[in-house]
């Protein structure tokens, strides 16, 4: 008998629930179960508790596609995006609880926007360059194809939150800026769009709330969704700003 | 009451919202996003392939400019478009996507020399000219006669999205994050802001403005089954049309992307078969060139959908649990290729389908993918009958797209679209009929109506369940008015959405009564909402007895611009009415620069009209007159169909190519 022919998998789901605004609620765990479907991904199956078991269950999708980085959650206890995990890759008992270190809304759903918003003013992530005023008829500034590639590469994060999430450094020094922050330092420093200057970027990071104050357990480099080299990144950022401070 | 008053309420923190926001900050306005989600999270993020603009830089883009950008868009939209406001798009394309560059998206770049590319199933060699190296590159997307749509890989809405979101932190944008306007306020006429809902607190605000825009983006999830981000719900449409007064332009006109995967309706780009991707049937048989001899699978996205459909029906589908499909093979890309420019495409492989793509055909059929209509505006971006009221982007009917949209003309549009609302907004705040006057108990009254709507779905025992109706009205579109429509389906959809429209005032919010973060009530009003939006796509298709782009009538097979080159208007005067109020705007051949023809698909159908051949002769006549005086391409197109003095004067520039104007 194929796999597809087998009765279908009863999936117990259970969740970690909380409902700040409402003061007799405290968090709990709550479990539902759901009838496994073909390609069943963690979006269908809490829409479909939602639609049929508990209309109050908070969680956020938005693209359902890994792309927008909005339904990051602690899947089976590992950071992760919700909407593209598989049913049929885990097994029948599924914990979920919302990511930690970020302000509940409620159940599993998170303010990261804020969060992110203030990493994004901290560290000024857009092109610094007074002297070159934009003429929106000239050619375009020429790059480099492969540094144009580079600079994708990093500018892939979808910003979900999961290196925060997965962070060990993070849970000691709140002001640290996280992978996801470092990350970012990395992408503008490598843009020659930018022009601040390496001693620009050391005031920003130079410090234990930056990139010295990473203990190097390296656990953003397991759970990123977009596999974005933060490791490297990370390592590369300590030498460019060690050579700084000498 | 919570009051917040500010010069410009932008509704929607997707590109065309953010853009709109930068815009005015720079001339000096106050400007506040209302977002659903964090503004890097919008649906512009998930725009895969790229973005149109005729920069001409890669080899396979040579020769290209405003013109043949213009004449592509023109016959994409099966003349549907209003061709004033497609000029204006084509001749801003590229400084918008120059602005980008500056504002750092990095863009994917021309490498000078050889490259290896798959045209129509053949490797070729292209060899890129030295002067190009380093400018922006572009790839081939359907119905265009040049490369033009540029990319940062097939992540380009996202890079955008990112450069236009750090964009507006930098220019201190403010934005109220999970706020959802839900109402308009708007008196004799006139726009004042919006009534919003915190959708966190569920705290309701009034926001008072002079000017109030919407950039909501599309209402595709009126369908069971659409590449839309689940947000795309039609609520900005909706509130406009429940003003009254604000109008919506072509609703019936719905695109079917050619390549969503099965079943969940998740989007692989355009890009794929601009790439040299291709369609495979049943037996691994490649049937587009059978249809479609000239552009195959680079067909405009709405032939490609039917065909693929046409195809199925001939029993000539892949059949699955979920229905049947086709496949879409990028095999012959190569690892390589597919590593660096489809990346994406590779991990949505990956992730929902567990296949690798460079191995494995992609299962795909067409999905509901994006919407032509919105709020009826000018070229300005005001709505035609609510003053103050804006509305830019994929929410908007400006109309650009007509009735087939181009792809890579989306995420353009957007930007297009924000940087010159942005200044006809701020040319508004800067005249003296902007100022306005609206007693705060007015204010009020708005506020209230909107309580008292929620606490009647809170508070209403045994109503219906708001679940069930938005499930049926989804497959009522989804079956009655989809790739292909005909009078019978369509009626039927017309009257059963009607019923459900009635059934949807007595809706009640089970179990969950929180007023406070609640999706439950959060569904319950969304739906009274894309009810009325699903009719108003339903009766604009019912009515309209012709085909024209992705509207595709079975019992009315011809264009017929003799009787419907028009826009379809639609409004909901009285809140009491069963159906919305259908009117029709003649789209006249007489000013126009490309008079309606062929556009080389199928055979050719169309039932002209009589002033078509007049205006032709006029247009070839001043162009062969001003051709033998020696003037250039932009004198002859200013004799034919004038638009530049439209522009903001900052725009008005002519845009520097390669070996043009340099």
């Amino acid at each position: 008998m194929s796999q597809e022919e087998k009765a279908p998998r009863i999936l117990k789901i259970s969740i970690l629930r909380f409902d700040p605004h409402d003061p007799d609620d405290f968090p709990h765990m709550e479990t539902f179960e759901v009838e496994e479907a073909i390609g069943m991904t963690l979006f269908v199956a809490l829409n479909e508790i939602r639609e049929h078991h508990d209309n109050s269950l908070k969680f956020d999708f938005v693209c359902r596609a890994g792309i927008c980085g909005s339904c990051s959650m602690l899947v089976n206890g590992k950071p992760t995006l919700a909407c593209r995990t598989l049913t049929k890759k885990l097994d029948a008992h599924i914990t979920l609880a919302p990511l930690p270190l970020f302000e509940l809304i409620g159940d599993l759903s998170i303010y990261t926007g804020k969060w992110m918003r203030g990493l994004n003013e901290r560290l000024e992530t857009w092109i610094h360059n007074k002297s070159n005023e934009l003429q929106v008829d000239r050619l375009e500034e020429r790059m480099e194809p492969a540094l144009a590639d580079e600079i994708y590469e990093l500018d892939r994060c979808v910003e979900c939150g999961c290196c925060v999430a997965g962070c060990g450094t993070i849970q000691m020094r709140e002001n640290f800026v996280g992978a996801v922050g470092l990350n970012k330092v990395a992408r503008y420093h490598l843009d020659p769009r930018d022009k601040r200057t390496d001693e620009e970027f050391y005031e920003m990071i130079g410090d234990e709330d930056g990139v010295f104050g990473c203990m190097t357990l390296l656990g953003c480099e397991d759970v990123c969704p977009k596999d974005l080299p933060l490791q490297s990144k990370i390592a590369y950022l300590r030498r460019m700003m060690l050579k700084n401070a000498l | 009451m919570k009051v917040i008053y500010t010069d410009v309420l932008i509704i929607g923190g997707g590109l065309a919202g953010l853009r709109v926001a930068t815009g005015v900050k720079e001339r000096g306005h106050d400007a506040i996003v209302l977002t659903l989600v964090p503004p890097k999270r919008s649906h512009s993020s998930a725009a895969q392939g790229g973005m149109q603009a005729s920069l001409a830089n890669s080899k396979m883009g040579e020769g290209d400019n405003e013109d043949v950008h213009f004449s592509d868009t023109i016959k994409g939209s099966d003349w549907g478009a209003d061709q004033v406001v497609a000029r204006m798009f084509t001749h801003c394309a590229p400084k918008a996507i120059r602005e980008l560059a500056h504002w750092g998206v990095p863009w994917t770049r021309v490498q000078r020399g050889d490259r290896t590319a798959i045209i129509n199933a053949k490797k070729v060699t292209i060899t890129e000219k030295d002067d190009a190296h380093g400018l922006i590159t572009a790839r081939d997307f359907g119905g265009t006669k040049k490369w033009r749509t540029c990319y940062t890989s097939d992540g380009t809405g996202h890079s955008m999205l990112y450069a236009m979101d750090n964009k507006a932190h930098e220019d201190k944008v403010e934005i109220h994050e999970r706020l959802e306007a839900i109402s308009l306020i708007h008196e004799n006429g006139r726009c004042y802001g919006a009534i919003a809902r915190n959708l966190m607190s569920g705290e309701l605000v009034a926001y008072v403005s002079k000017a109030t825009t919407i950039a909501t983006g599309g209402y595709g999830r009126i369908y069971s089954v659409s590449t839309n981000a689940i947000i795309c719900q039609g609520i900005g449409q909706a509130i406009a049309l429940e003003t009254g007064v604000a109008t919506l332009g072509n609703m019936e006109a719905i695109q079917f992307h050619p390549t969503a995967i099965v079943p969940v309706g998740i989007l692989t780009t355009e890009g794929c078969r601009g790439d040299g991707g291709l369609l495979l049937d049943k037996d691994g048989y490649r049937f587009m060139p059978d249809y479609e001899p000239e552009k195959k699978e680079l067909a405009s996205r709405d032939v490609v959908s039917r065909r693929m459909t046409e195809h199925m029906r001939k029993g000539k589908g892949v059949k699955s649990r979920y229905g049947d499909h086709l496949w879409l093979d990028i095999t012959i890309l190569g690892r390589e290729h597919i590593e660096k420019n489809l990346r994406e495409v590779k991990e949505i492989c990956e992730n929902f389908l567990g296949i690798d793509p460079a191995e494995e055909w992609i299962p795909v059929r067409p999905t509901q993918h994006y919407s032509m209509g919105g709020i009826r505006t000018k070229y300005t971006g005001e709505s035609q009958t609510l003053k103050g009221l804006y509305s830019a982007g994929e929410a908007a009917c400006w109309d650009m797209h007509g009735f087939n949209r181009l792809g890579g003309n989306s995420v353009s549009e957007t930007v297009v679209a924000g940087m010159l609302v942005a200044e006809y907004i701020s040319d508004y705040l800067e005249s003296a009929e902007s100022h306005i006057s609206i007693h705060t108990a007015n204010v009020e009254k708005f506020l209230k109506i909107e309580q008292d709507k929620l606490d009647a779905l809170l508070s209403k025992e045994e109503g219906e369940d708001a679940y069930k109706l938005r499930r049926r009205m989804e497959e009522i579109m989804m079956e009655d008015v989809g790739i292909f429509r005909n009078g019978k389906d369509l009626q039927k959809a017309v009257d059963e959405l009607k019923e459900l429209h009635k059934r949807a005032k007595n809706i009640s919010v089970f179990r969950s009564k929180s007023r406070a973060a609640n999706p439950a009530l959060v569904n319950a009003y969304r739906t009274q909402k894309m009810i009325k939006v699903a009719l108003t796509v339903a009766l604009g298709a019912l009515l309209r007895t012709e085909s024209r782009g992705a509207h595709s009538r079975e019992d009315y097979p011809e264009r017929d611009d003799a009787n419907w080159l028009k826009r379809s208007i639609t409004s909901w005067p009285d809140a009491e009415d069963e159906l919305p109020t259908m009117s029709y705007e003649e789209i006249s051949i007489g000013e126009m620069e490309m008079p309606p023809g062929f556009r080389g698909y199928g055979k050719d159908l169309t039932l002209h009209h009589d002033e078509t051949p007049i205006r032709q002769s006029a247009v070839d006549a001043i162009t062969k007159e001003l051709e033998a005086q020696g003037k250039d391409r932009f004198e002859i197109q200013n004799a034919v169909m004038p638009f530049i003095e439209k522009l903001p004067k900052k725009y008005q520039g002519i845009n520097e190519r390669l070996g043009e104007n340099v």
